[in-house]
């Protein structure tokens, strides 16, 4: 499997999006996205983690013992994000009081597990820096776009700036509350699902079991 | 993979040559890695501690800004905290003491001070220890007349101590505003404390009725005393609700504020 570092940054934004495609790192990606900026810091916090996850255990990868290697996998996870948090709180910390528990949660997303243990346990340090980095992209993408339309049509602003006046400010749109609870993710990210497979049907699974007709009772 | 004879190598290269799966490499990396990692973290903790204890100040400033009416978007929290005089409060007396620096006495750090604290036999709140010296900050008229008194209030809610502010108009008794800023709770069910709607619906409360007793609920429905002393309990969040209610009775009554509150109502503040 020949994958130039173009490939293995580009590959997880849609063609293989840890979300979309592998239904990955759904639990957060609920959570967080009630607005962009908040998004944001979480998939900027998700690929710094991925991307340098993947490349501490890519150089250690020779070196680590199989019998206790999803424990070092996690101790240098766990310890990048606490360096991350740490960051958050001492630069952002509006935005690390809004994220709360989830940044600590990185440790248990799904991806950055993946990675560690799909790719960087196998590859050499560059590519697996780029893969982690591409799959924290791919997710940070999705947040994005569910951080947009939550935001946009929940309370009418981007970034925190108005974009529709919302009834309550003396404007004529009605923000639909409902975009701003979690459940709402749910169905947006299900949409999306659904439109990046009917773009790219090969990303449809195969059914597991089908419903027959049997012939002569 | 080489051909190399290990006797040639030194005791570096021999090591990592040597099946990472062996007894004494698998301890030896298992605890260097966990002494490199806590390292790591500590030295970035240690580090960035300044900063952070800073954005907390500055964040507990602009909450008491906030909880007293006065914050608006962008403006300068340390300039705006200015208006409000600090003063360390006895408890137990009720008065202002000057036995200590109101601009840096540490709440927190005087509450598991033995010296300073008493352990709470009744404690609802469930706060363990107590302080008997609190920061309280008051807000004056042009005049020099109290205008509010923010009052710092605290206590367990479902996950977490939740550390928040509540502050009163110049009677002692109506409720301006309540607000926590910082807690632990269930973003999305107990962290709605944070809604401002919930938060809005303890402006004009009152906290005792005409007799002086102390009535005011967070509830599901209104008590006896009437919707004057009710707020409503956050749906899916019964145990923060009843945490903050607990927490607010406590603080209100009598090993809390109460004496303060008299002092205020008899004018001798």
């Amino acid at each position: 499997m020949a994958q130039t570092k173009r490939d293995l940054l580009i590959d997880p934004l849609v063609d293989n999006n840890p979300i979309t495609l592998q239904v990955l790192g759904i639990c957060s990606a609920l959570a967080v996205t009630s607005s962009l900026e908040v998004s944001m810091v979480m998939a900027l916090a998700v690929t710094a983690v991925t991307g340098f996850s993947s490349m501490f255990i890519s150089v250690l990868r020779n070196q680590i013992p199989g019998s206790i290697r999803i424990i070092v996998q996690m101790v240098i996870i766990a310890s990048l994000v606490i360096i991350v948090d740490q960051v958050l709180k001492a630069y952002a910390y509006e935005v690390s009081k809004t994220l709360s528990v989830f940044v600590g949660l990185i440790i248990t997303n799904c991806i950055v597990m993946g990675r560690a243990e799909a790719f960087a346990m196998k590859n050499p340090p560059i590519d697996s820096f780029v893969d982690g980095v591409g799959n924290g992209l791919g997710y940070g993408a999705l947040l994005l776009t569910v951080g947009f339309i939550r935001e946009l049509f929940g309370a009418g602003t981007l970034f925190g700036f108005t974009i529709l006046p919302t009834v309550n400010n003396g404007g004529w749109y009605v923000p639909n509350g409902m975009l701003l609870l979690p459940p709402s993710a749910f169905f947006i990210i299900g949409l999306l699902i659904w439109a990046v497979r009917s773009w790219k049907p090969g990303q449809v699974e195969e059914r597991e079991y089908k419903i027959q007709v049997v012939e002569g009772h | 993979m080489s051909d190399v004879p290990n006797q040639n190598k030194g005791p570096i290269a021999r090591f990592l040559a040597a099946p990472p799966d062996s007894v004494g490499k698998t301890i030896f990396i298992a605890v260097t890695l966990c002494l490199v990692a806590s390292m790591i973290v500590s030295a970035t903790s240690v580090a960035l501690r300044p900063l952070q204890e800073q954005n907390k100040l500055k964040d507990k400033q602009a909450n008491v800004l906030q909880v007293a009416g006065l914050y608006e978007d962008g403006m300068d929290v340390i300039e705006g905290f200015s208006v409000f005089e600090p003063q360390v409060l006895e408890l137990e007396t009720g008065m202002f003491t000057d036995a200590f620096d109101a601009a840096s006495f540490d709440d927190r750090a005087a509450a598991s001070d033995p010296e300073l604290s008493v352990r709470l036999t009744n404690d609802p709140a469930g706060i363990g220890r107590q302080a008997q010296f609190v920061t309280v900050y008051l807000l004056r008229n042009d005049d020099g007349s109290l205008d509010k008194v923010i009052l710092p209030i605290h206590g367990y809610g479902l996950w977490s101590t939740l550390y928040g502010f509540i502050a009163l108009e110049e009677n002692g008794n109506d409720i301006f505003g309540l607000q926590f800023y910082d807690h632990g709770e269930t973003p999305g069910l107990g962290a709605e404390i944070d809604n401002p709607r919930w938060k809005a619906q303890w402006n004009g409360k009152k906290l005792a009725d005409d007799d002086g007793t102390l009535q005011i609920t967070v509830a599901k429905s209104a008590p006896p005393a009437g919707a004057d002393h009710h707020v409503d309990a956050l749906a899916g969040a019964t145990l923060t609700s009843v945490g903050v209610d607990n927490l607010v009775r406590f603080w209100m009554g009598e090993a809390g504020f109460a004496p303060f509150l008299e002092n205020l109502k008899a004018g001798e503040i």
